[in-house]
């Protein structure tokens, strides 16, 4: 069995959970203390990829980063790189589809920060750096790492919006879900199975490790409370 | 000099603030005393630079630190304001050790370590430098919270009902220990309360603040000796207030008690109430000659209320508004349970009120007593 398709999407989700944790709780923050109109219009903004058919977000990304289009042409004009097609261009699709699942996660545990935290770091002449880092963020830590265990497992499973943006090729840009829907359609029902198995064995694992870090962090959160 | 000068406006959708109010002497402590909502809360976060107000001048020691016309808003890390903060706002992921060294003062790690250790000392948090906040006591919690405080060198330390969250007992230890500290700290401090038991015993002077407006400053011993306001009245104890006006020299007209009582106190030009304390009153039989006596007041018994540890009277009066008496239970008894009462308030006890602005708080008087 080629393991391509696996090692490809494990550095596709890896790298897409990077990207989108850092512009989800930079955006959670930016619209957690946003006015109320403000924050209304964002968040619509900002979550509509969870509800929009993938193949739509494919669409969108298409049009924008295609090789003859605005944003694709001038990156092919400036710097020679071709953003669709490639292995890499499932990363965009990966990180618009999976970032409202890290935001959601990570604007909920900025909401229910208690803002006065912050507001003694400041008074006592910390920085709003070293205050959202070492305060809100440690505070927020379970919705925080909640939220990427929820996006690397939703850019690990994509689909419709990768075979859009990037096409199936073997030993490139094919991906595990993309190679069971090829198996399965040129026939190749045994292959397609043994990586349903591969799917089903990540997605547990995730699962579980998202539960064990749960059950961590409250047995810890009892402990300190029955000392 | 000036110690700490504040003198700010801010709104907030129907509520205004408006306060003005001075710190001169070097380790003065002053109350900001009144309900809740009234906006004492947010006039500490303006003076820590946590909240903006619209305009107005903030001054700590010959520093601006707020001014609207010079626009000058110096960020809370500027500002050295301690804040101690109702929960207390200990970092919860961090130890106590780590909580203090956060905010302590120094040039190098060393000699932070060691401004912390000194105050985990002084506070006798000794032997929970490696606790984290939520295994320690609420008094615990309190001291690091000040240790935290104490170790960044503030020059003025804002508190926001530190007792709020206790209760009893405990309270009163804590209240003790924190006048202590308080009483040690070489800089002035802002003391929120809405107990005026808690603010005659720690401070030494107090700004009553009524619906976002801050009366003038007084000293604690006048503020329950004479409140000059309706507002200082009501939250300085005083449960008999009635509608009043001058009627000649040194005369009160009382409308909601139906009588004119004689003051010994000045009256101010613009004089709107009168105040009774309810434990000042001195009690005659119905029979006796009331007329002899000065300021007595002809009433019926309504209802007598056993009280923890006194008695409470309701009285009804010749007008609409009953008055309220307290007295000890044996002078009570001794009474003999009379249905008919003559309440005489000494010339000293009848306080004459100003209602500092317009609408608003007890506008409807009468009816708090």
């Amino acid at each position: 069995m080629d393991w391509y398709p696996l090692l490809n999407s494990l550095r596709i989700a890896a790298i897409s959970t990077v990207v989108v944790y850092l512009l989800g709780i930079w955006l959670a923050d930016v619209v957690a203390r946003a006015p109320r109109v403000v924050k209304g219009i964002l968040d619509v903004v900002l979550t509509l990829p969870l509800v929009l058919p993938p193949t739509v977000v494919g669409y969108l990304l298409l049009v924008l980063l295609g090789p003859r289009r605005p944003i694709g042409a001038w990156v092919m004009a400036t710097f020679g790189v071709r953003l669709t097609m490639t292995w890499y261009s499932a990363i965009f699709a990966t990180v618009v589809v999976s970032f409202p699942l890290m935001y959601r996660t990570a604007r909920g545990a900025f909401e229910s920060f208690d803002q006065s935290l912050a507001d003694a770091g400041r008074t006592l002449g910390k920085s709003n750096a070293w205050v959202f880092w070492l305060v809100k963020m440690p505070a927020c830590r379970q919705g925080i790492i909640a939220g990427s265990v929820l996006a690397f497992a939703r850019a690990l499973g994509e689909y419709g919006a990768t075979s859009m943006v990037a096409g199936y090729t073997p030993g490139s840009t094919a991906t595990v879900s993309t190679t069971v829907y090829q198996l399965w359609r040129t026939g190749e029902d045994g292959l397609a199975f043994q990586w349903v198995l591969v799917n089903l064995a990540i997605s547990a694992v995730v699962l579980l490790a998202m539960n064990m870090l749960e059950a961590r962090s409250r047995s810890a959160r009892t402990r300190e409370v029955a000392a | 000099m000036t110690a700490l000068e504040v003198d700010i406006t801010k709104r907030l959708g129907s509520f205004s603030l408006g306060v003005s109010f001075a710190i001169e002497q070097p380790r003065e402590i002053m109350a900001l005393l009144g309900p809740s909502g009234c906006g004492k809360s947010m006039t500490l976060k303006c003076i820590a630079g946590i909240e903006r107000p619209d305009s107005g001048r903030i001054v700590l020691d010959g520093r601006t630190l707020f001014d609207s016309a010079a626009r000058i808003d110096l960020p809370p890390q500027q500002r050295r304001v301690g804040y101690l903060f109702q929960s207390y706002a200990l970092f919860p992921t961090m130890t106590v050790e780590q909580n203090v060294q956060a905010g302590a003062a120094g040039s190098t790690r060393k000699e932070r370590a060691a401004r912390a250790a000194k105050e985990i000392a002084a506070m006798r948090l000794e032997g929970l430098e490696h606790h984290k906040p939520a295994q320690l006591s609420g008094g615990q919690q309190q001291r690091c919270a000040m240790a935290r405080i104490l170790a960044s060198d503030p020059e003025l330390i804002l508190l926001d009902e530190p007792f709020s969250a206790l209760d009893g007992y405990l309270r009163w230890q804590l209240e003790l220990e924190l006048s202590d500290v308080l009483r040690g700290f070489p800089g002035g401090a802002v003391y929120v309360s809405h107990n005026r038991d808690e603010v005659y015993r720690m401070c030494d002077t107090v700004c009553v603040l009524d619906h976002g407006h801050s009366d003038a400053k007084v000293g604690v011993r006048e503020l329950f000796a004479a409140p000059a306001t309706l507002a200082a009245a009501l939250i300085s104890g005083c449960k008999n207030v009635s509608r009043a006006h001058a009627a000649g020299p040194g005369l009160l007209a009382c409308e909601d008690w139906g009588v004119t009582l004689r003051t010994s106190l000045p009256v101010p030009a613009g004089v709107t109430h009168a105040g009774i304390r309810a434990h000042y009153f001195e009690t005659h039989g119905a029979d006796d000659a009331s007329d002899a006596v000065e300021n007595a007041i002809p009433c019926t018994v309504e209802r007598v209320i056993d009280s923890t540890f006194s008695t409470i009277v309701m009285a009804r009066t010749p007008g609409s508004t009953p008055l309220r008496y307290e007295c000890e239970k044996d002078d009570w008894a001794a009474l003999g349970n009379p249905a008919r009462l003559v309440l005489v308030a000494p010339p000293a006890t009848v306080m004459p009120l100003v209602s500092s602005g317009n609408g608003g708080a007890g506008r409807e008087g009468a009816s708090h007593a």
